[in-house]
């Protein structure tokens, strides 16, 4: 059985350049970029899972994220004086549980499908769980959401300072990198990979195809629900605008421009959407940003279409004919 | 090996003498009648033959037996119980196996790969976390397997680089992990050629002989070769059975499958 490295000299020299980056960086590029990237990578990270090893391209990764997002917001504190006020530790786990719970129910839902109408039933579920965050006032405080929802002091450490930010983020995201890279190559993931392959030839070698596409949808959705968390302690606050469908759709983007063929991907595609989101306002008015944004995702899409992890095995490798996950 | 050695070296396993019983089994697509009323019984450790023109329904029968696609009527009974209504996963699960008409492997893994998946889908620890080990049973078995279809050489390949003749082989050795109790080939000298077509009948002459098979073939030779007893279908209904020497010779079989002639 062919075996990779999880920690190869490429992967330790990447984690010592990002532990040194505080040293360089101002706290702009700290959260705004850093920590914004590693939550993006997070919560790709489920979808490359979902769609480059179980061929199940999902919309609602950023719904499952929203979920626990507005769980911190209603069962811990916010300005709205409408928290809970649980006890943080309790706060975090109830979050995590609700939304793997929520995003394995998409999966119950979405397994009886395949190819485009997965992403019809994923998309209608983001889209449905966008209006009804908006329009419900009982639990998720309608159009204006939550806002004061702050970063917790642990151990000493202030996560509302930047450089801590920043490491929390890391942390989360190297733990998730090497979780996945360890899968997908496990015997689940390698059955992950064959019944995207082909789940007719799964089930006649005695797998529970749907099972094994649920479990991805559940793993899936634990990460989606770390980002979710991320996301209100970097932001201060949730609505329904960071679950619409523009932002469920810029996880898609992510995934497809870094590449679905490896886990690094996530990372990759999420660095240069943060890159683009946010500098492609200084290269064009106001009005027109958004064309720069497209016009970026439509060259690297044009020119690999297995995004840039793929340009990177042209590259480098040549042998490798796919930047398919199977055989890493 | 002789015939008859063959034979006497098999004996039934599993409290039942029969491994298959089919019970007017039918299966209609819409208006379409695919099996109508399909009746016979495979004993232990026989190898059964199906023959029929383009259309006559075989490749549906064995869908209809796995639960690919399930019987609209009648019932399937696998070594004693029970099987119309379980789930295909579950049929694999007590022993059944089979191999398609056209190559249903992974290609982007390696043979190995494919053989490892073979192995562990009818063993515990489908969802383990942990790495396959190079030591450890199932990759072992996928290994002994890679070398009985005589494709230890190349067990580390992607399986896109096999020749059409290496993933017939391929997927019989897929069909042989863990303990399979019936396979069902459907038509696996196909493309093959003459050479590989004479290692085909030795592999499932030295098949063990507590394990059953039924077999599709178009190549006659290679049928009759392997087996013990012929069903022939027409039409989605079963129109003859008996011996190989009998279905040779069977002037109505020659009539609707042979084209008036012997081969």
């Amino acid at each position: 059985m062919k075996r990779t490295d999880l920690i190869s000299p490429a992967v330790i020299i990447t984690a010592l350049l990002l532990a040194a980056f505080p040293l360089l960086a101002n706290a702009f590029w700290l959260v705004q970029i850093g920590a914004q990237t590693f939550i993006y990578g997070i919560i790709a990270l489920g979808l490359i899972l979902l769609a480059g090893y179980g061929g199940m391209v999902s919309l609602a990764q950023m719904s499952v994220a929203g979920l626990a997002g507005y769980s911190m917001a209603i069962f811990g504190l916010n300005s709205a004086g409408l928290g809970l006020g649980w006890p943080l530790p309790v706060v975090i786990i109830t979050a995590i549980i609700l939304a793997t719970i929520f995003g394995t129910l998409i999966g119950v839902l979405s397994v009886r499908t395949e190819g485009i109408y997965t992403i019809m039933i994923t998309l209608a579920v983001a889209t449905g769980f966008f209006y009804f965050t908006r329009q419900n006032y009982a639990i998720f405080n309608g159009f204006t959401g939550f806002a004061g929802i702050k970063a917790p002091v642990i151990g000493g450490y202030d996560l509302r300072n930047p450089v801590w930010f920043y490491y929390l983020c890391l942390i989360f995201a190297a733990f998730s990198y090497l979780a996945i890279t360890h899968l997908v190559r496990s015997t689940f993931g390698v059955a992950l990979q064959g019944v995207r392959d082909n789940a007719r030839r799964m089930e006649a070698l005695g797998f529970h195809v749907k099972a094994h596409r649920i479990t991805a949808y559940a793993i899936a959705s634990v990460l989606a629900a770390i980002g979710g968390i991320l996301t209100v302690w970097m932001n201060d606050r949730i609505d329904p605008s960071s679950i619409g469908v523009g932002p469920a759709i810029d996880i898609l983007i992510i995934a497809v421009i870094g590449g679905l063929g490896h886990p690094v991907g996530a990372f990759i595609g999420a660095l240069i959407f943060t890159l683009v989101d946010n500098f492609a306002i200084d290269l064009i008015d106001r009005e027109r940003f958004n064309t720069v944004i497209g016009a970026v995702f439509l060259f690297i899409v044009l020119f690999s279409p297995d995004g840039v992890i793929g340009w990177w095995r042209r590259l480098f490798k040549p042998g490798s004919s796919s930047a398919r996950a199977s055989s890493q | 090996m002789s015939h008859d050695t063959r034979q006497m070296d098999r004996h039934p396993i599993g409290g039942s003498s029969f491994a298959l019983e089919l019970a007017d089994v039918g299966r209609k697509f819409g208006s379409l009648v695919a099996l109508e009323d399909i009746s016979f019984s495979v004993r232990a450790g026989e190898r059964r033959a199906v023959l029929g023109a383009n259309g006559a329904g075989k490749t549906t029968l064995f869908n209809a037996i796995t639960g690919d696609f399930p019987p609209t009527s009648g019932r399937i009974v696998f070594f004693g119980e029970d099987i119309t209504h379980l789930a295909v996963h579950n049929r694999i699960r007590r022993g059944l196996r089979r191999t398609y008409q056209k190559s249903l492997l992974f290609g982007g893994l390696s043979v190995l790969d494919n053989l490892y998946l073979a192995v562990r889908g009818v063993m515990d620890g489908r969802f383990s976390p942990q790495r396959p080990r190079p030591d450890d049973i199932a990759s072992t078995r996928a290994r002994d397997l890679a070398r009985f279809v005589h494709l230890g050489e190349r067990a580390d390949m992607p399986v896109g680089d096999l020749s059409h003749g290496q993933q017939r082989q391929l997927e019989i050795g897929m069909a042989m992990a863990g303990a399979p109790r019936l396979i069902l080939l459907d038509e696996p000298a196909a493309g093959l050629s003459p050479a590989e077509r004479t290692q085909l009948v030795e592999m499932l002459n030295g098949l063990p002989g507590h394990i059953t098979f039924v077999i599709i073939e178009h190549d006659l030779d290679v049928a009759l070769k392997v087996s013990d007893k012929v069903t022939v279908m027409n039409n989605g209904q079963l129109f003859r059975e008996g011996t190989p020497d009998e279905i040779r010779n069977d002037q109505d079989v020659q009539a609707i499958y042979l084209g008036g002639g012997t081969r």
